[in-house]
């Protein structure tokens, strides 16, 4: 029996995971994925935003701006890259620059600190390479870039680390409660727990049907995303946003913390829930919108298109509450921008919710808050190269020759507690295939490692869930050979 | 503090063109030749191009892809040039300090007194043609499915459409069908194939695999696993019409569209690059703008034959020995004519000729900007044309060597030499 | 009989060469050297192809091996052909031009390696 049942392996279920499990609890955290973070979580545009955007008072920008001064922390406390690069929202009209004064004086309010108006001069000298018809820009020092995907990855190795039990492709079913226990039933299994938390992201009005007539829907909202080589990656230096207006909200564009540039998204409506794919027309409109921010960017030098996909809420904001009807089950809903920035104050509102539930809670004396040491073997010295090759030779060789990736690393992230079992697992964790050629070189050797490590055949190898295999057999057929 | 080892001339890469390059330098004088190769053993792409036709105008011979590199390899080996096999090159700065790195080395530095960069091409990808639709498996450039099938031994899928008609594509083609898969069909977006004539015949023809020209893939379906392909006729300016669109079930989707110069660390050691061929801008002697760094095959322009690499190869060999010797007077390092692209003309390599570096001919490799029937190749200098060669067929898929006298060139005051292409008279 | 415009794959230059039955034999026009006559003239009457494939190879680094028919075989026996290779499997150490199979389905043509491959023990 667990004290709290986590549903969704996102950034917001692992986040609340690992902050739970700096108490004395039995937690299980369940996704219906092969992986953690496939979902919302994999695509988005990667900001922690500084938090002028949301309504002064709305459940957004409260987190949004707490959850911004925490994540200093917690990267250095699990080895995950965050850089606050500042962004810039540009102003091009009259128009512009009244909604430019809106969002500064909303941004007060929220308690965002750092806010400035730059003149154009200013503004340019920041950016030299965006169209010099801008007029003012509002400065944000504290917005922030991030490896969403990492994030939610370590902090899942954390709260395993510290005792959280991890359980993937398991899809829940059904949940009934009977005498104050919830039973769930996920995959083949049956879970059963005191606290249900609901955070499934684009399925949490499906799963909140389980236990409830839900109060609110979800609605899906996709936006397309271009991503540049590295060679582009030197164009801007901090996060370019352009002003909401009567057109729309205009797209993002943003060095990545990879050093790459993600342009996008624009915001479409879809039925499909798992609606996962690129438009010709909604590319366009990005590249259009794009222009406007400035016209030296490269499109030829694109190495990735792709799409995600936010739960919008019937409701406007962040739902983050336990269900009035049905104690125990906490929703954690709606959870659309900027609730990648929201994250850690989030889970520390679950925590306070769970606490009150449980009249008090006692603290993990054993609680490890660093995770197990990422070797990143790009960064290190010469000398510790050297002496890393010496005692693992490994990471002597060169798997993904774009990305510099060795297959030391690519073996450790495998053999972690939450590692990787697929050719997109491996990818989003140390990045071999992320480059120029799209695994165009490097994928036979990922996949032989995969085999290796996992002890199974090479054609078994999924790019991500069940039925994305890579390879049909053998070329000869009808053999029974065996490896000598 | 470990002397760092210097060689007189440090290949990266073991290709065709390297192989070449390294038993040149070796042959005219180097003592210490070093090879770099990151894969496990030397012969480049040639390991996997398993069919024949390799090694006609070298050999007189049709061999295959491992029987050409082998012999060169067994050259190699023969002249006791060293090699670095499952060696990376990390870095080269303008020293000419290489650093690699490889399990048996580690992380170390190199020096090289002339470097010849031989890295070859990659594969121009998915996302680079920016085709829309959903990111199942099943997709795959020709060049991995070979390795997957020739090397690996392991299919890729069993119902596969071909997009581009690339050499790759069409031998994949034969192979894929040769292996029990159905190849549905091969799209290509020009009105004209992209690859060899012999490779349509024997790829596609002898297997009745239709050619769709003027087509392309628009869209890309299935969640997991490829589902089906959106294929469209495309006009003159290549754009879809969208009225004849229509769906291709298959499980896999190859790529053969076009290959790229790999020159990322050709413009780490501040190499000048050709914004047409994508690869170093070269002279007569395949030296790169760079003093003593040379650069050939695929990493200089895309070669449809791999004879000619090693052509280019030797080439580049044979310049490292004369830059060795301080043959190449620095002072007049500007002192050269350019070749210049006239009309009808892709690109030209080399693109610089220094007159005292000529021997008696020099070779002009060129390829057109799309199909030509009945034409003349016209070589301008200025304004008088020098020579005309005719020619029925010229197509940009096949390239065109131009063997130019040099004493058409020397002892004039001319800044360049132009080549284009003229109607019939 | 009408003309036929055949493409000449004997090298990569692919001519277009048009051939058409005469009382005399064959009248083969569009071909740049004596090898073009040859093969349209073959590719007319008994069309054949070198045939290419792999075979599993045990003890070696790598698990193919390359081969390659050492003679060009009648294009109506590349499937039988592929058949055949598939039927084999054999051990590293392996010379380049090694007979895998000789007289191929008696088509008088041997299968032979490709390239040589050392026997290499696995870790």
């Amino acid at each position: 029996m667990y004290d709290v049942i986590i549903i969704g392996a996102g950034i917001i279920g692992t986040f609340i995971g690992r902050e739970l499990s700096k108490y004395r609890l039995k937690i299980a955290l369940l996704d219906k994925e092969n992986d953690i973070a496939n979902g919302t979580t994999k695509a988005n545009t990667a900001i922690i935003h500084a938090g002028y955007d949301a309504k002064e008072g709305s459940n957004m920008a409260k987190y949004n701006v707490k959850g911004n001064k925490m994540f200093d922390r917690v990267c250095e406390e699990l080895g995950i890259d965050f850089k606050r690069i500042g962004s810039l929202v540009l102003a091009f009209n009259d128009e512009d620059i009244n909604t430019l004064n809106e969002l500064y004086n909303r941004g007060i309010k929220n308690g965002v600190t750092g806010l400035e108006i730059l003149d154009r001069k200013q503004t340019l000298d920041l950016e030299p390479n965006i169209n010099g018809d801008v007029k003012v820009a509002l400065y944000a020092p504290t917005c922030g870039i991030i490896d969403p995907w990492n994030l939610a990855i370590a902090l899942a190795e954390n709260a395993i680390e510290n005792g959280m039990d991890l359980f993937l492709r398991t899809k829940v079913h059904n949940i009934l409660r009977k005498n104050d226990v919830y039973t769930i039933y996920a995959g083949e299994k049956t879970f059963e727990g005191k606290y249900i938390i609901n955070c499934s992201g684009l399925y949490a009005d499906k799963i909140s049907a389980m236990v409830e007539n839900p109060k609110y829907e979800l609605s899906p909202r996709r936006g397309q995303y271009f991503i540049l080589d590295k060679k582009e990656g030197k164009l801007f230096n901090s996060v370019i946003f352009q002003c909401p207006s009567k057109m729309g909200k205009g797209v993002v564009v943003t060095p990545t913390i990879h050093g790459n540039v993600i342009i996008g998204p624009n915001a479409e409506d879809i039925d499909d829930r798992e609606g996962y794919e690129t438009t010709y027309l909604g590319l366009n409109e990005v590249k259009e919108k794009a222009n406007m921010t400035s016209r030296k960017i490269n499109f030829n030098e694109t190495i990735k298109l792709f799409s995600g996909i936010r739960a919008e809420p019937s409701t406007g904001d962040f739902i983050i509450k336990e269900s009035e009807n049905t104690r125990g089950f906490i929703n954690v809903a709606g959870i659309k921008s900027p609730g990648l920035s929201s994250a850690p104050a989030i889970a520390e509102e679950v925590v306070k919710i769970v606490n009150k539930l449980e009249g008090g809670l006692k603290s993990n004396l054993n609680f490890n808050p660093n995770r197990k040491k990422i070797i990143n073997f790009e960064k290190l010295s010469d000398h510790q190269k050297n002496e890393i090759i010496k005692s693992n030779f490994k990471y002597g060789n060169i798997v993904c020759r774009c990305e510099n990736v060795t297959e030391g690393e690519i073996v450790d992230c495998i053999n972690r507690n939450a590692g990787a079992t697929t050719v997109d697992g491996v990818k989003k964790r140390v990045r071999p295939g992320s480059g120029r050629c799209q695994g165009g070189f490097c994928l036979p050797k990922v996949m032989e490692i995969l085999a290796r490590e996992l002890n199974c055949e090479i054609d078994e190898v999924l790019k991500n869930n069940k039925g994305s295999y890579i390879l049909t057999g053998r070329t000869t057929k009808g053999d029974n050979y065996e490896d000598l | 503090m470990i002397t760092m080892k210097i060689y007189d001339v440090v290949i990266i890469g073991g290709g065709p063109a390297g192989l070449a390059a390294a038993f040149e330098a070796k042959k005219y004088g180097a003592k210490e030749v070093l090879i770099i190769e990151r894969n496990e053993e030397l012969g480049g792409i040639l390991q996997q191009c398993i069919h024949n036709g390799f090694g006609i105008h070298q050999f007189r011979e049709e061999l295959t892809g491992p029987e050409y590199a082998e012999r060169f390899i067994n050259k190699v080996k023969k002249a006791n040039i060293e090699c670095m096999l499952n060696t990376m090159v990390l870095g080269i700065n303008k020293d000419k300090v290489i650093t690699i790195i490889s399990k048996n080395e580690g992380y170390i530095s190199i020096k090289g007194k002339a470097i010849i960069l031989s890295m070859g091409c990659r594969e121009r990808t998915r996302e680079a043609l920016m085709i829309p639709g959903t990111r199942p498996s099943g997709i795959f450039t020709a060049g991995t499915a070979q390795r997957f099938i020739n090397i690996e031994g392991y299919m890729v899928g069993k119902k596969v459409f071909i997009l581009g008609s690339g050499d790759i594509g069409l031998i994949m083609a034969r192979r894929l069908t040769l292996e029990g898969a159905e190849v549905v069909g091969v799209a290509e977006i020009l009105p004209y194939s992209c690859g060899l004539n012999r490779n349509i015949e024997q790829c596609l023809k002898d297997f009745d695999i239709p050619l769709l020209l003027q087509h392309t893939v628009i869209e890309v379906k299935g969640r997991e696993r490829l589902e089906g392909v959106v294929v469209v006729e495309v006009d003159d300016k290549k754009k879809p019409l969208y009225k004849t669109k229509e769906f291709y079930k298959c499980d896999t989707l190859l790529l053969s569209v076009g290959l790229i110069p790999e020159n990322e660390l050709s413009i780490q050691v501040g190499v000048e690059i050709d914004g047409r061929t994508k690869g170093p801008i070269v002279n007569e002697s395949m030296e790169t703008s760079v003093d003593g760094v040379f650069a050939c095959g695929n990493v200089v322009h895309v070669h449809d034959l791999v004879d000619y690499v090693t052509d280019e190869g030797r080439l580049a060999g044979k310049g490292a020995i004369r830059y060795l010797n301080n043959l190449f007077n620095k002072a007049n390092k500007g002192d050269y004519i350019t070749t210049e692209c006239g009309k009808g003309v892709k690109y030209i390599i080399p693109q610089r000729l220094r007159m005292e570096h000529l021997n008696e001919w020099v070779m002009l490799h060129l390829r057109t900007d799309k199909n030509y029937d009945d034409v003349e190749i016209q070589i301008v200098i200025q304004g008088d044309i020098i020579k005309t060669i005719k020619k029925s067929k010229l197509s940009p898929s096949e390239m065109i060597r131009l063997r130019i006298p040099s004493d058409l060139i020397v002892n004039r005051e001319i800044d360049n030499i132009k080549v284009e292409i003229n109607e019939r008279s | 009989m009408e003309d036929i415009i055949i493409v000449c794959t004997s090298c990569p230059l692919g001519c277009k060469i048009s051939i058409e039955k005469c009382d005399s034999g064959y009248k083969v026009i569009g071909n740049n050297c004596r090898r073009g006559e040859v093969y349209v003239i073959e590719e007319l009457t008994n069309p054949k192809r070198i045939v290419t494939s792999t075979v599993k190879i045990n003890k070696s680094s790598i698990s193919r091996l390359p081969v390659r028919t050492d003679k060009p075989i009648s294009k109506e026996k590349i499937f039988d052909c592929i058949n055949e290779i598939n039927k084999v499997e054999i051990c590293a150490p392996v010379n380049i031009e090694d007979i895998i199979i000789s007289n191929i389905l008696g088509t008088n043509a041997n299968l032979v390696a490709s390239r040589s491959m050392k026997k290499t023990v696995r870790d």
